[in-house]
């Protein structure tokens, strides 16, 4: 067989011939090297003890020694607390934002539909610092609405920020307040999609609006909300952390610190860095395993999948 | 529909209408609060209420918001990095997604392969403070800019968007001389103007939002973000002052040209003063970013 003008050479040639391209593309991609693949090079901390004045590559070795976290008890709370809160978040507002879709499509009023629309978006573009300020004030003994209306109602209510048995449900709440509006777009997306004509001949067949909504809508929402539905599992473990972290404090500590805001507080807070590369990675190696779980059996359900 | 509608229709219909109302308020009434109790002088505020409309009006609470010197040494800090932030996030973007929007383009499949990679794996916090400690980036504005200037998902939504550009114009100019450079510059970006003011929209609401980075990477409190100088003021004695009695507000009392007003003014105040920027744009460019979550579904 004839010697190939050789690999390298030929690679060497596709290269020049795609110089400008690289001179493009290389700038941004070395963004993605430094600042999305060199924090991976840190991660070897989570067998190492820290030392400042030898660097990350001279600080000592120490085995499994940080892997102790995870016998102690505070981090079944924290992965009992991640589970619960995630879960919630997932069985109520996942559903709710379909929902919103539903009965947003189903307006007649162009007008009030739009807004209806514009207004449910407004909190996605407000950062959780500024809904936690509401939320807090809201919720405030002192001067909020929402005890001023409980009060009406001739109920007593506490001071739910600072209450364990309520502290989850503000979390929902206040997150689905702030994400089914601009959720629902996507799935509007896909319902403008649908070929109005099978809604014609289901009207010729006698169909009311909650018949065409299960038979045509829903069906036709499927790929998107699979797509969805995978993103919103891997994201159970990640996506916490700016609404907790600015809505929580000590008193309800025992049922709303996760992961994320422990990695924060104690480890990088607090300095107890290998810990927190320890906990931290765990998360994200969670993380991406329910990602291809759930990748997997949404496409086993439904077919559709993200790759 | 050309039927008529049942009276099922009608009576769903206005529970509808009358669910969508009733959140469209909870939307709007928190906000029309924060405004009521930001103009009210102290005696409007006492005990619970409703409080959506004032009934007296006093700017002083706006007036020693405004004194604050670090709500303009944070708004200009925000400013800047929203505006060199976007620029370059974008610029760099786009010049990635040309690249790889060519079937041809040398090792494609091995750059979007680790694109792919980092949207759903990362260091993770420490590891990413270490590193920017280690490039000597703490304290610097470049910390709140470099490590979100690509974020794999919106080149890849760019380049779905340069794809489905006609080649033909492309060859011409090609024809006539024109290298990748210049084609990305004269004709691709150009055209990409849709998706291109997506993101600009997208990537500036980011950086207008963010405060984390800023939170861990910043110690200068002359170069901190408006967010943070909103926690800042937030979270003084916040939970602690609720949680105690009434009694030491009425110590906390501010007089000023004979109007008291209590420290939740303040606060309702500034939180107004760092919401109302994006209230007034955000109508306008609504329609944007929902045509912007229209490009990245089309995908799907």
């Amino acid at each position: 067989m004839h010697t190939t003008p050789g690999r390298f050479s030929r690679f060497l040639a596709h290269a020049n011939r795609d110089r400008f391209l690289l001179i493009l593309f290389l700038p941004g991609m070395a963004a993605i090297f430094v600042f999305s693949y060199g924090p991976l090079y840190g991660l070897q901390l989570a067998f190492k003890d820290y030392i400042f004045a030898d660097g990350i590559w001279g600080s000592p070795w120490v085995g499994l020694s940080h892997f102790r976290i995870f016998t102690q008890p505070i981090f079944g709370r924290l992965i009992a607390n991640t589970l619960i809160i995630s879960s919630y978040r997932l069985l109520v507002g996942f559903p709710a934002t379909i929902l919103f879709a539903l009965l947003i499509n189903e307006l007649a009023n162009a007008k009030f539909k739009g807004v209806v629309q514009t207004i449910s978006y407004l909190p996605h573009f407000l950062s959780w610092i500024i809904v936690s300020g509401l939320v807090i004030e809201v919720l405030s003994p002192s001067r909020g609405i929402f005890p001023f209306f409980t009060r009406l109602v001739g109920l007593e209510s506490p001071y739910l920020l600072a209450d364990p048995r309520y502290f989850r449900g503000v979390l929902v709440v206040s997150g689905m307040w702030k994400s089914i509006g601009w959720g629902s777009i996507i799935y509007l997306a896909s319902i403008a999609h649908i070929d109005p004509e099978l809604y014609e001949s289901a009207d010729i067949d006698g169909a009311n609006r909650l018949r065409k909504a299960l038979h045509i809508t829903l069906p036709h929402m499927l790929p998107v909300t699979s797509i969805l539905l995978i993103f919103s599992l891997t994201g159970l473990f990640t996506e916490n952390f700016d609404q907790i972290f600015n809505l929580y404090n000590p008193l309800v500590f025992e049922v709303s610190d996760v992961i994320e805001t422990y990695v924060y507080r104690v480890g990088l807070a607090g300095g107890k860095f290998e810990q927190g590369i320890v906990v931290g990675v765990f998360n994200g190696i969670i993380a991406f395993i329910l990602l291809i779980i759930a990748n997997r059996v949404v496409k086993g359900a439904t077919s559709h999948g993200v790759w | 529909m050309a039927f008529g509608k049942t009276r099922g229709d009608l009576i769903f219909d206005f529970f509808n209408v009358l669910l969508l109302v009733l959140f469209s308020v909870t939307i709007l009434v928190p906000f029309l609060n924060q405004i009521t109790i930001s103009l009210s002088p102290a005696r409007r505020l006492e005990g619970l209420g409703m409080r959506i409309f004032p009934t007296e009006v006093t700017f002083t609470a706006y007036r020693r918001v405004l004194e604050y010197p670090g709500l303009y040494s944070g708004y200009l800090n925000t400013i800047l990095r929203t505006v060199v932030g976007t620029t370059m996030a974008t610029l760099t973007m786009t010049a990635m997604a040309y690249p790889l929007s060519k079937r041809t383009f040398i090792l494609r499949h091995l750059w979007t392969s680790l694109l792919v990679f980092v949207m759903f794996f990362s260091g993770g916090l420490i590891p990413s403070y270490l590193l920017m400690r280690n490039l000597g980036l703490i304290d610097t504005r470049w910390a709140l800019i470099l490590p979100i200037l690509v974020s794999p998902f919106t080149v890849f939504i760019i380049r779905n968007f340069m794809m489905s550009l006609p080649v033909s114009l492309e060859e011409s100019l090609r024809i006539d001389g024109a290298h990748d450079i210049t084609i990305f510059f004269r004709l691709v970006l150009p055209l990409s103007k849709p998706v291109i003011a997506v993101v600009v929209l997208w990537t500036a609401v980011g950086h207008w939002n963010a405060w984390f980075d800023s939170m861990i990477y910043i110690i200068d409190p002359e170069k901190q973000v408006v967010q943070i100088i909103l926690r800042e003021i937030l979270t003084s004695q916040e939970l602690l002052r609720d949680l105690l009695d009434d009694a030491a507000i009425l110590a906390m009392m501010e007089e000023e040209e004979g109007i008291y007003i209590i420290p939740e003014s303040l606060k309702a105040a500034m939180l107004m003063v760092v919401t109302v920027p994006i209230l007034c744009v955000y109508p306008f460019l609504q329609r944007h970013f929902v045509k912007g979550i229209m490009l990245g579904s089309l995908r799907g």
